[in-house]
């Protein structure tokens, strides 16, 4: 089996250095950081923490060189998953393509591309500490399906889930993967933009009684548009927010859309909370929370071209 | 000639004394000792828009100051409460014209004293450089009304005061339709300019597409109308037409709320979005959206406390 990692940052290397342990497949990773893509063919991609493994990887910034694949696994952040399947999609004319990126509204731009396409949903979290070296910092379930408009046959997504899990990232695969997709998107949705524009670490969102009601507000608008589709979520956002805000596990996390803003990089806030609200607009269920916080977020990042 | 005290020298405040002490005799009253050092010994400097230097007397003291016919209220509405409580058993002759943004600011002078109140909303603008030196920018008027124990003629005396020193005033027998037009004006820019670190310039009116900030600017005036228009209030101005127009004609102003936020201050949001709040909430108008914006101005305070 060939699978391609399409974008080895943090979480394509979780399954790029995972994949690479296993002798029956062949992985392969397209991204454009020379040095790391360079790390990686010498001496292997690398991860430390939360497990140590080193996997054999072909990495290229030259997407010309990818041979035919039977997966690919893309974890571009989201704005960059058009150019990157632009030039990729190639390697993928007999192949299905999962997304394991955050939000929503990913499955469309590569349905644009390619033929079969895979839902997914990843917990799993780390960062690019060297080039080649990945720390990985959170373990957590993958869920996979088929993507309806363009789906791939649930036989492809099991294989492709039962090579994860072999690996060593425990990854189902469902008919339906939306519900676990959406409970991430309102889930991040709810806290991510609110660390971002308060400067608040997720435990202080939630112990401000008047934010934690905001975040509510945006969970609920959130489930109203994920209902509206039919979507059952595996479980209840608020749930995942009260249980992060915990101090042993999330109090002083900064959500990584602070960290972008802190770093003045652009936001996902597009697939989140921009995401949410166009699904509501699909669906005419109204978002005016979700559509504030959104466009509040890209008034921060149009500041910094100020 | 008229004794005029300028309580509180910030940048309205040090603008209105730079310019009245030309027609008038100017007090200041200040906060701070080596502030009312400076303004006795290098009087105070206006540049930009006008070219003054001002002799005014100061101090810290309200005692120390001759009693003034007019006192105009400039605090920062946060300052508010302590200016009032220093001033009273004060300036028994005097009435007061405050100019704070917002709603209350009224309230929270009469509550220290029996002095007439005159209510007034400024759009002049300028830079402070230093405690004795202030750049007038924007020449936009201040409008003036009567609110207790005054009449609309006692607008009209402090109006032409002011326009005597070269500023742009206007007196109106309501003054309610203009300070309800900037009040939801202030509580939508200012807050989405704290937010997003943006002066206010063009994007606050943009609409192409969904994601644009002219969208929630226009929500957020929408629900500051229909809380007006529940307490009765025929607007002056359209708050968006303002914003339309500022943002036309090429201003990149920041609003004082940026600046607040900018250096780790405390904000007005209690005076102008808790106001537009607070009286949504008697006229059972709901205001979902201020409360997102109050919440979140709130949060970014207590994130540098």
């Amino acid at each position: 089996m060939k699978v391609c990692i399409v974008g080895c940052g943090a979480v394509g290397s979780l399954f790029a250095a995972n994949l690479g342990t296993l002798d029956d497949v062949e992985v392969w990773a397209y991204d454009l950081a020379r040095d790391h893509v360079d790390a990686i063919n010498r001496d292997g991609l690398r991860l430390t923490g939360a497990g140590e493994v080193t996997g054999r990887v072909r990495a290229t910034a030259d997407a010309s060189e990818l041979p035919p694949c039977d997966f690919g696994i893309v974890a571009t952040k989201a704005m960059h998953t058009d150019a990157a399947m632009t030039s990729t999609a190639h390697a993928f004319v007999n192949g299905c393509v999962a997304t394991v990126q955050n939000g929503i509204g990913n499955e469309e731009v590569l349905a644009r591309h390619v033929e079969r396409v895979i839902r997914g949903t990843t917990f799993p979290a780390g960062k690019v500490t060297a080039p080649g070296v990945v720390q990985w910092d959170i373990k957590g379930d993958t869920t996979l399906g088929p993507f309806e408009p363009k789906p791939a046959p649930l036989e492809e997504v099991e294989r492709l889930a039962e090579a994860c899990t072999r690996a060593g990232m425990p990854t189902k695969a469902l008919p339906d993967a939306r519900g676990p997709q959406w409970r991430k998107v309102i889930f991040n949705s709810a806290t991510n933009a609110l660390g971002a524009l308060t400067g608040l670490t997720h435990g202080r969102v939630c112990e401000q009684p008047p934010l934690r009601r905001l975040a509510s507000q945006l969970v609920d608008e959130g489930k109203a548009v994920a209902g509206a589709q039919g979507i059952v979520l595996d479980s209840d956002p608020e749930d995942l927010i009260d249980y992060a805000a915990r101090p042993e596990v999330g109090y002083n996390h900064k959500a990584s859309m602070l960290q972008d803003v802190e770093a003045r990089r652009q936001t996902e806030v597009d697939s989140l909370n921009g995401g949410i609200v166009e699904f509501g607009r699909r669906y005419g269920v109204p978002t005016p929370q979700n559509e504030t916080i959104w466009a509040l977020v890209k008034g921060v990042e149009a500041s910094w071209l100020q | 000639m008229k004794r005029v005290c300028v309580a509180g020298a910030g940048v309205i405040g040090s603008l209105f004394a730079g310019h009245l002490a030309q027609v008038a005799d100017v007090s200041v009253l200040v906060r701070r000792e080596e502030h009312a050092r400076a303004l006795n010994e290098e009087g105070l400097r206006v540049s930009g828009r006008s070219d003054l230097h001002s002799r005014v007397t100061a101090a810290t003291d309200p005692a120390a100051l001759p009693e003034p016919e007019l006192v105009l209220v400039c605090s920062k509405g946060t300052d508010l409460p302590e200016l009032a409580a220093r001033m009273d058993g004060h300036f028994a002759g005097a009435t007061m014209m405050t100019v704070q943004n917002g709603l209350g600011a009224d309230e929270i002078v009469g509550a220290r004293g029996a002095w007439p109140i005159l209510s007034s909303v400024t759009f002049m603008s300028g830079t402070r450089h230093t405690d004795t030196h202030v750049e007038y920018i924007l020449d936009t008027a201040t409008w003036i009304g009567p609110s207790r124990d005054t009449t609309p003629a006692d607008a009209e005396a402090a109006a032409e005061l002011i326009r005597s020193s070269g500023l742009k005033a206007d007196a109106f027998d309501d003054l309610r339709p203009a300070q309800w037009s900037k009040l939801i004006f202030n509580a939508t820019v200012n807050t989405v300019a704290a937010l997003t670190g943006l002066p206010h310039e063009p994007r606050f009116a943009q609409l192409d597409d969904p994601g644009d900030l002219g969208h929630l600017v226009l929500a957020l005036m929408d629900e500051g109308k229909a809380v007006a228009a529940a307490a009765g209030v025929e607007l002056g101005e359209d708050p968006w037409e303002m914003n339309v127009h500022a943002t036309n004609r090429g201003s990149r102003h920041y609003p004082s709320m940026l600046e607040d936020v900018e250096a780790h201050r405390r904000t007005e949001i209690e005076l102008i979005t808790g106001s537009l709040i607070r009286e949504g909430r008697r006229l059972g108008v709901p205001v979902p959206l201020h409360e997102t914006m109050y919440r979140l101005i709130r949060a970014k305070e207590a994130s540098w406390q």
